[in-house]
């Protein structure tokens, strides 16, 4: 980036740039990797008999192509934009933000190779082998470096709320990612847990379900609390409900994790804390949402021209259903019917497709303009069909593994009166083709969505700088 | 005193900070500024940043102050009374 010469601060878009195109091209490429192993589903021959092409290697690379590339890449570009923003500074460190940039993007690649070739610790969202594990921490040290020290030498008094769930974000990753990858190596890609039976397990949800609630969860409701009322050109609803929703989530979520236990070998009142926190849960989650969405109040006009806070706005939307979805799957008996069916992977994608995808791009949207220097995006058309594509997706894909999911836990469970089982499992699962279809169609229109996104974001840089003039709406 | 007590005890102070931490954010005292918290990121000062941050050329400029015009339109608003 060249220098300014009007304004006071220089701050760093470099980096803010690079993970922001980066996210975009992550998006396309891990709904893609979702969409063809949804594909095998329905015919299995597309693994084409190779083995780097098989399911269980692919969905690990899916799930962490999704988090870790396109997630984690959409919350490093807005913290980063957001954090010199408020803070009225340039990045702290100099260098070490491009490090932040270029290591990740090494750590994606890496995994991209290694899970392919079955290189794998078998731990779900923690997949990465030890090499990598530690190339990661090092590349989120850094972040946290780069992060906080622009905290520390801001020109403003206060710290804006979205900081402070961004740092809360960024800590307790890691402290989670060193927590779970403690492991003892046995060649350069093998190495065992340090922990053992259930240990191991709990240790693992503890960090999985910690990487829905900081990752998934807090850093995104970092980006929510700046884009949605920078969009609305309104102050969040409620400074003072942030607050107390900044330090409720944070304390509660972490309890959550032993809700992916139940009826395992983990002790039961361990499973009971687990349910109990994950009802009480419901409470934080809904505050932030209600404080999100009613930031429009007197102006839910914007939202019939605006699909840019569309996008956010539905994010919210979304974000409330998984939120309140998740605490009745977390009670022992509903859990009973949901564990190990398709319901979960609903779940999982209304609060991943919806919330997290659907904020990340509309704050996505929102910055290439003032990144590249335009008055707005390339089409604005185009952005409202993208967001009618992907409502369209979601809605297919989680309706069809609702519907899925509870046939499944229906049939698993029926018995005849004699006691024998009434379906055997190949029968569940024909029953489950229709909805596969419906799952892959949604799939595909997700991913189209992210191809038209990325077209725009092509025109927009490429445009002649300042050509693009914004759009007078009132 | 057992680690059992100890927990309890600890858990009970987590509790009386977090009803601090509320009484605290809703007292009247920190409502300016708070609303000024909330509003800072509308701040012309730093839209100006914004838009003039990579001026390379008299087009963005341009951009620059039409922007800037739109935005000091909006005045410091207040944030929910009730909430």
């Amino acid at each position: 980036m060249t220098q300014s010469n009007t304004s006071a601060v220089d701050y760093n878009f470099d980096v803010v740039r690079q993970f922001t195109v980066m996210t975009v091209i992550w998006g396309i490429f891990g709904t893609l990797v979702g969409v063809l192993i949804a594909a095998q589903l329905i015919w299995p021959a597309l693994n084409f008999d190779t083995p780097w092409l098989t399911y269980s290697r692919l969905r690990p690379l899916h799930t962490n192509a999704v988090i870790f590339a396109f997630g984690t890449s959409a919350l490093f570009a807005t913290s980063y934009y957001v954090v010199q923003r408020t803070c009225k500074t340039t990045l702290y460190g100099g260098k070490l933000a491009s490090f932040t940039f270029w290591g990740w993007q090494a750590v994606i690649v890496a995994a991209a190779i290694s899970l392919p070739m079955g290189y794998t610790s078998s731990k779900e969202y923690a997949e990465l082998e030890w090499p990598i594990d530690i190339l990661l921490g090092v590349v989120w040290m850094s972040y946290a470096i780069v992060f906080f020290g622009t905290l520390v030498k801001r020109k403003t008094s206060h710290i804006y709320v979205a900081n402070w769930f961004f740092g809360a974000f960024i800590i307790t990753v890691m402290v989670l990612h060193i927590g779970n990858s403690m492991v003892i190596p046995v060649s350069m890609m093998k190495s065992y847990s340090i922990y053992s039976g259930a240990i191991d397990a709990m240790m693992q949800w503890w960090y999985g379900h910690n990487a829905v609630g900081f990752l998934l969860t807090a850093g995104f409701l970092g980006m929510m609390y700046y884009f949605v009322p920078k969009q609305a050109e309104r102050p969040v609803y409620s400074y003072r409900l942030s607050i107390v929703h900044f330090w409720a989530i944070i304390s509660l979520y972490i309890w959550a994790g032993p809700h992916h236990l139940h009826y395992t070998a983990l002790p039961d009142w361990v499973q009971s804390v687990g349910m109990a926190m994950s009802m009480v849960l419901f409470l934080p989650s809904w505050g932030g949402m209600i404080n999100g969405i009613m930031t429009l109040s007197g102006a839910w006009h914007k939202l019939r021209y605006d699909p840019i806070l569309r996008f956010l706005i539905v994010s919210l939307s979304f974000y409330g259903m998984s939120t309140f979805e998740g605490p009745m799957m977390a009670i022992k008996s509903v859990n009973a019917l949901s564990h190990y069916t398709d319901w979960t992977i609903g779940h999982v994608h209304s609060g991943a497709l919806g919330w997290v995808a659907m904020v990340s791009i509309g704050a996505v949207y929102h910055l290439i303009p003032v990144l590249f220097n335009q008055g707005r995006m390339y089409s604005i058309k185009l952005i409202n069909v993208h967001f009618w594509m992907h409502t369209a997706g979601i809605v297919l894909y989680i309706v069809a593994m609702w519907i899925s999911g509870v046939m499944q836990g229906l049939m698993w469970r029926a018995v005849n009166t004699d006691g024998t089982l009434t379906y055997s499992f190949v029968e569940s699962l024909t029953a489950s083709y229709p909805f596969y279809f419906i799952r892959f169609v949604g799939g595909v229109l997700v991913v189209a969505g992210f191809i038209l996104m990325a077209y725009n974001m092509f025109k927009t840089i490429g445009a002649k700088d300042g050509s693009l003039k914004p759009v007078e709406a009132f | 005193m057992d680690y059992g007590t100890l927990r309890g005890l600890f858990a009970l102070l987590i509790l009386a900070l977090f009803i601090i931490i509320v009484i605290w954010s809703y007292s009247k005292k920190r409502k300016s500024s708070f609303d000024e918290a909330a509003n800072s990121i509308f701040d012309v000062n730093s839209n100006k940043d914004r838009d003039n941050a990579n001026d390379q050329n008299k087009n963005d400029a341009d951009i620059a102050n039409h922007k800037e015009d739109k935005k000091i339109k909006i005045s410091k608003q207040e944030t929910n009374n009730n909430v």
